[in-house]
């Protein structure tokens, strides 16, 4: 079963800040799925476990999304370290999200 | 299709001329799509259908704007008075959904969020109305034709599930770009296409309006002009192809009696009257005499001037004795003077409309009419003053037009814009010049319905207002100025010696009238005398007779011959007494 609402994971301590980020995505949309796939394993290649991410299915809520300034699903939001980004699409292109996100590849 | 049983639910939009167009609206719980170039009046016409059906029917609205910020679509309609920070306080929710620049693309998207929060936001206020405005920007970020049908097939189910009264999607294609192949399958997927084009015409931007298709129902065919004003937009429909003017047989004084008798009486209520000449003919003074004759009558009366400002125009008619301020100021006159050039010939009709609209005017002068030729075609022109003298006569307004000829011919106007042949009345003004002297010569060339003058008459401005002179015509001419001046004196002439030669006369007959009254008089007096004298002769002849049958039975006593009868001498005495009554008499 996919985390639907929030999952964190702790990193060992590292020099490292923690990368905070949210993850809009619509229930089991083909695009919501693999943008929770990729964004997975962007994670787990580059930020091992420096990183907390939530999850929130905007179908289930929806005025908290508007209110987030969220359009379309699925959307990458980095809250820290700034500056904040925001990222569309099933971040299928891994090069453009590592930059949003500041990672050097 | 059969007999039309159920009529298709329409939503009136409340765009002015649209409704008319669509015969009722947009298609109630069904989606329309507004298309057309940047410019072109989508955005207007989507938000103000929902301004509409907020403020008459408290239905409210979603707008989803893709391609501009919520805040410019708000600024850009302050010019308008619908008041749309308030209602988007409540009644109103815009969606901004343009993407930020700053946002970062990376695979592929789609709009099933959105349409979640749309949702939600539907039920939270709602809303009834739901714009999709600038679709096409956000199908080009989807970059692959596959996931543009599938988001716009995506808003297709999503409206299907949230019954709303009407959807509108506007999207920016151009008439012929075939970019897009799926604007293709987005018209299918629509019950109606509205589309809206900008082009420029001589300088001038012109707006058009196009119901392009209309599933399940009727709707006026062609594109129509759009033009924009303080209440947004409106469009020009057509007027009835059928033309339904009650005939009047009221006639309405042109200001001078002599016009009036030249057109039979005066011009019908309710008709048109063109007036053509060169400039300096006189033709604003005509015009501003019949709306001063108006006003004079209490009837409220508009004066549209392309040509100068209200206040010259008052001060130069004031000149020839035509005073407009006074019925200016009592609020009868509404004088409103306009530049040509600046706006399109279709704005002017609908300045003019929402003019009559307000002013509510029974006769009404368009001076001169051929000045909205300069602005935009010559085609659009002449399809603009056609409809202007159509809408002007449907309101049964008397109306005065005046149109500038290029040549002294009136035939010249019928090359322009053709007013001539709708106008019910032609009155045509020229110069004469003859023996060195230029002359404003009025012709009738055509007045429907009634008896006219076909004489030309010469014009005459003094300080009292226009007059039209006596004609005298001579070897077939009318004759004007000096040469008119000339034929007066001498007809002066004559008249004086026709008098005298009567009074003369006159005097001659008297004299002999009673010269034989006299006579009469002598005559009757000697008849009397005459009378009398026979009277008195037959009496006198009766007593003679009387008295000798007296003395004939004394005679007859006397000798004995009869008894004698004491009767006889009453008898006597009775006589003698007769004769003397007789003698009295004479």
């Amino acid at each position: 079963m996919r985390p639907k609402k929030a999952k964190n994971r702790r990193s060992s301590p590292a020099v490292v800040a923690v990368v905070v980020m949210r993850l809009y995505i619509a229930d089991n949309a083909p695009n919501s799925i693999k943008a929770i796939a990729n964004l997975e394993a962007i994670c787990k290649e580059h930020l091992q476990d420096s990183f907390k991410l939530e999850i929130i299915d905007v179908l289930e809520f929806p005025l908290r999304a508007l209110a987030d300034g969220i359009l379309v699903t699925p959307s990458l939001a980095k809250i820290s370290p700034s500056p904040a980004a925001k990222v569309v699409g099933n971040l299928s292109d891994r090069s453009s999200v590592l930059h949003a996100l500041g990672i050097k590849e | 299709m059969t007999g039309v049983a159920h009529p298709l639910p329409k939503l009136p939009t409340g765009i002015g001329g649209f409704d008319e167009l669509s015969h009722g609206g947009l298609p109630r719980h069904r989606t329309t799509l507004l298309k057309g170039g940047p410019g072109s009046g989508k955005t207007v016409f989507a938000l103000q259908s929902l301004v509409n059906a907020v403020r008459r029917r408290q239905e409210a609205g979603i707008f989803v704007a893709f391609e501009e910020s919520t805040r410019q679509i708000i600024a850009n309609a302050a010019s308008f008075d619908w008041g749309l920070p308030a209602l988007a306080k409540n009644k109103l929710f815009f969606l901004d959904a343009k993407l930020s620049p700053e946002v970062v693309q990376s695979g592929e998207f789609d709009l099933t969020g959105m349409l979640a929060i749309l949702k939600a936001k539907k039920e939270e206020i709602g809303a009834q109305w739901i714009v999709f405005d600038g679709i096409d920007v956000l199908l080009t970020l989807l970059q692959n034709p596959l996931a543009e049908m599938r988001e716009i097939y995506r808003i297709r189910d999503w409206l299907a599930d949230n019954h709303v009264n009407a959807a509108i999607i506007t999207a920016k294609i151009d008439g012929n770009s075939a970019e897009m192949v799926n604007y293709g399958f987005v018209q299918f997927m629509v019950d109606c296409v509205i589309r809206f084009e900008r082009r420029l015409e001589h300088g001038v931007a012109l707006h058009r309006i196009e119901i392009t298709k209309y599933r399940g129902s009727d709707f006026v065919a062609g594109e129509y002009p759009v033009s924009f004003g303080l209440s947004g937009m409106e469009v020009d429909a057509p007027e009835p192809s059928e033309i339904r003017h009650e005939a009047s047989t009221e006639r309405v004084s042109f200001g001078f009696e002599r016009l009036d008798t030249m057109l039979g009486g005066g011009l019908f209520r309710g008709s048109s009257t063109l007036i053509t000449g060169v400039p300096g003919t006189s033709k604003t003074t005509l015009a501003g005499k019949f709306a001063e004759t108006a006003c004079r009558r209490g009837e409220r009366t508009l004066f549209v001037s392309f040509d100068e400002a209200a206040e010259p125009i008052a001060r130069n008619l004031s000149s020839v004795g035509i005073q407009l301020k006074p019925h200016v100021k009592s609020g009868l006159l509404r004088m409103y003077s306009s530049r040509t050039e600046s706006i399109g010939a279709e704005d002017h009709l609908v300045r003019l409309k929402s003019l009559i609209r307000q002013h509510r005017p029974r006769c009404m002068v368009i001076d001169p009419i051929s000045a909205i030729a300069k602005a935009g075609g010559m085609d659009a022109a002449r399809a603009v003053a056609n409809r202007l003298i159509y809408m002007v006569k449907d309101q049964k307004i008397t109306v005065v037009v005046t149109a500038i000829n290029q040549g002294d011919e009136p035939e010249t106007e019928a090359t322009d814009l053709q007013i001539s042949t709708i106008a019910d009345t032609w009155i045509h003004l020229s110069y004469l010049i003859r023996s060195g002297e230029r002359n404003r010569a009025l012709t009738i060339i055509k007045s429907r319905g009634t008896w006219h003058s076909n004489q030309v008459r010469e014009l005459v401005l003094g300080n009292t207002g226009p007059t039209l002179a006596d004609v005298y015509t001579a070897g077939g001419e009318v004759l004007m100025g000096t040469l008119r001046w000339e034929k007066e004196d001498e007809e002066r002439a004559k008249t004086i010696q026709r008098r005298a030669e009567f009074d003369h006369k006159r005097g001659e007959l008297q004299a002999a009238e009673a010269e034989t009254r006299a006579r009469i008089k002598a005559l009757q007096h000697d008849l009397t005398r005459q009378r009398a004298e026979l009277a008195t002769y037959s009496s006198q002849n009766q007593a003679r007779i009387v008295s000798s049958s007296d003395r004939e039975q004394e005679l007859r006593r006397i000798r004995s011959a009869d008894p004698a009868r004491r009767a006889s001498g009453n008898s006597g005495g009775s006589g003698k007494r007769n004769k003397k009554g007789v003698r009295d008499a004479a």
